[in-house]
């Protein structure tokens, strides 16, 4: 188990976005996570990466207890996310971007760069070709200098799973990555997550386009209002009752 | 350059005053120039033309002082001094995007504590200014605690109420800054035991240390330690989701961009003999605020540029009296409307 999230509440004010969630993640599968609009699967993914503190409960990461850390120690600690409304750092260059992924795997500090020490010069050299690398691997290494905010929608897209892939994350959150994607994009991104998996990393998914869902999924968990309402393989939550309630409404019987 | 000559044209006419601004901005290039070609982490082939460029720009920056007389030469003093202060306050605003408008507070401290620390403790210039600037960054370091919880308008609210709390101390604390009369009697610095007191080492002085400043702030910005600022302006919670300790590094700027400004308040200090707390005043800080946006934000030769501009303008539009300030403004508004990111654009050209 990569993951474990016990007992999983957050509230805000009187409000549950999430009510005791509970899940295992296993090693290496991609898992995905779905659900109607304002089930609380972004605040799940906020909670993960500890944007938000969760209320109640505790994620275990590699059996550590994470529910307590900072945001930054969390990525540190090797879990890197997107987000669902892209936040790529616009008037920055895409590779500067990739490079700051690579924050917490770097250590030089202000003094050694004033000197320009050796140190710090093979430092930043090694962040500059793994940053290249990153950004060759998600198939936009030729818009290295240009600025991220000028970046078409779909590269601004792999431009934040380049970032997060800086990071060297083993479990990545990707937030709705094939939202506003038409059918050829939606493939490649497809083809990209299952490169991430091949290389040993668990991913974790929010989606509504069921057909990544369905294609990619080793396994999928279903939120509605903030609770769990069914979990298993793809062919099992397609025909899981309550999960097509929660999607289309209850059959009404005249 | 080109919007640099668009904004002093009406003004061209006006005796020589504006053929030496013009001659200015050209000798204070080679400073940027310099920047340029040693702020670099990796070096490239520097094309031989180059090199001749710049042996040829120090020329003109070493003589400055030798061919313009006394009255430019102390404003070009006077102009280095804001660069320093620029240089910090972009760290700050520029890099960070923490909108800080009490930098002057900064600057007052660091000229008044030169000031006491040489006239009090009977300590030297050079003996002082490690002190001073020690001092500025632990200042900058304590504001950070307030401001680490505020963004945008708020920060500015509480900065600018920080600037205002520093000059009134400094105003109404009689027993230790004299009040309004100030203190003067400032001395020069020593150097091998001779006063150096003139105007010209004065120039060579200021000179020396806007060149230290352009050259550390722009590494700085080219480092691990520069994007984390970056970052934190561009998006602080990706930021902090891609492993930056915001808090850290909002504390490494605020103190980072104070060191500068305390630099800038001891030079001052020193070259004025004088300091008193009218010089520190909220529209002070405006106007450093101004300097950067005119030159282009974030960006290091731009703030050199908007600083000396912004110095010199003024001077040399002397003859209107009144209606420079006026001229000013106007050209100021002229800019936001037709040229928001600066005179002088970001380069984001990759150095490898």
């Amino acid at each position: 188990m990569i993951l474990e999230v016990r007992d999983l509440t957050k509230t805000f004010g009187g409000l549950k976005a999430i009510e005791e969630v509970s899940f295992r993640v296993r090693h290496g599968i991609i898992l995905s996570i779905i659900g109607p609009n304002g089930a609380g699967k972004t605040t799940l993914f906020n909670c993960l990466t500890g944007i938000l503190p969760p209320t109640k409960g505790r994620i275990l990461f590699e059996n550590e207890d994470i529910s307590k850390k900072k945001a930054y120690e969390i990525s540190a600690g090797g879990i890197a996310r997107t987000f669902q409304n892209i936040r790529v750092f616009g008037s920055m260059s895409v590779l500067e971007n990739v490079m700051i992924g690579q924050h917490s795997r770097s250590r030089e500090g202000l003094f050694t760069a004033i000197l320009g020490t050796g140190r710090f010069i093979r430092e930043e050299d090694e962040i500059r070709s793994k940053a290249l690398e990153y950004l060759e691997f998600a198939g936009i290494r030729d818009y290295a200098d240009t600025l991220a905010e000028n970046l078409p929608y779909g590269d601004r897209k792999r431009l934040e799973i380049a970032r997060a892939l800086a990071a060297e994350p083993r479990l990545l959150l990707l937030d709705e990555p094939a939202a506003g994607m038409n059918p050829q994009e939606t493939l490649e991104l497809m083809d990209l997550i299952n490169r991430i998996r091949e290389w040993g990393k668990t991913v974790i998914i929010i989606e509504h386009d069921m057909k990544v869902v369905m294609g990619i999924s080793d396994w999928i968990i279903v939120l509605d209002h903030g609770v769990k309402i069914a979990e298993g393989t793809p062919g099992e939550i397609q025909n899981n009752p309550y999960v097509i309630e929660a999607y289309l409404g209850k059959e009404e019987v005249f | 350059m080109l919007w640099c000559a668009l904004l002093s044209m009406p003004f061209m006419g006006i005796k020589g005053g504006a053929y030496l601004f013009v001659g200015l901005c050209v000798t204070y290039s080679v400073f940027i120039l310099l920047t340029h070609t040693f702020g670099k982490i990796r070096k490239p082939v520097i094309p031989a033309n180059t090199t001749l460029l710049t042996v040829l720009l120090i020329i003109p920056a070493v003589a400055f002082p030798l061919l313009a007389g006394d009255y430019y030469t102390d404003v070009a003093v006077l102009a280095g001094i804001y660069i320093i202060l620029a240089l910090g306050v972009n760290v700050v605003i520029g890099f960070s995007g923490l909108l800080h408008l009490g930098f002057a507070a900064f600057y007052g401290l660091g000229a008044y504590s030169n000031a006491l620390l040489t006239t009090v403790f009977g300590l030297g210039f050079w003996s002082a200014l490690p002190l001073t600037l020690v001092l500025t960054s632990i200042a900058g370091f304590l504001l950070a605690f307030p401001a680490l919880r505020l963004r945008g308008d708020y920060l500015a609210i509480v900065t600018l109420g920080f600037g205002e709390i520093i000059r009134l101390v400094l105003n109404n604390w009689d027993s230790v800054t004299r009040g309004p009369n100030g203190i003067s009697n400032i001395p020069a610095p020593f150097i091998a035991g001779f006063e150096l007191g003139g105007l010209i080492f004065y120039y060579y002085l200021v000179s020396g240390f806007v060149f230290i400043a352009a050259f550390v702030v722009k590494r700085v910005h080219r480092s691990r330690t520069g994007r984390a600022w970056l970052a934190i302006r561009e998006d602080e919670t990706a930021a902090e989701a891609m492993g930056i300790n915001t808090r850290k590094y909002k504390f490494m700027a605020l103190s980072f961009g104070a060191f500068w400004a305390g630099l800038a308040g001891a030079l001052f200090a020193s070259k004025m003999h004088f300091v008193s707390p009218e010089s520190f005043t909220f529209m002070e800080s405006v106007f450093i605020v101004c300097m950067i946006i005119l030159g282009g934000i974030a960006s290091v030769p731009g703030v050199i540029f908007g600083s000396l501009i912004l110095v010199f303008l003024p001077e040399v539009l002397r003859e209107f009296q009144l209606y420079r300030m006026l001229a000013l403004g106007a050209g100021l508004v002229l800019m936001m409307i037709f040229r928001p990111e600066g005179l002088v654009k970001k380069g984001y050209k990759h150095d490898s």
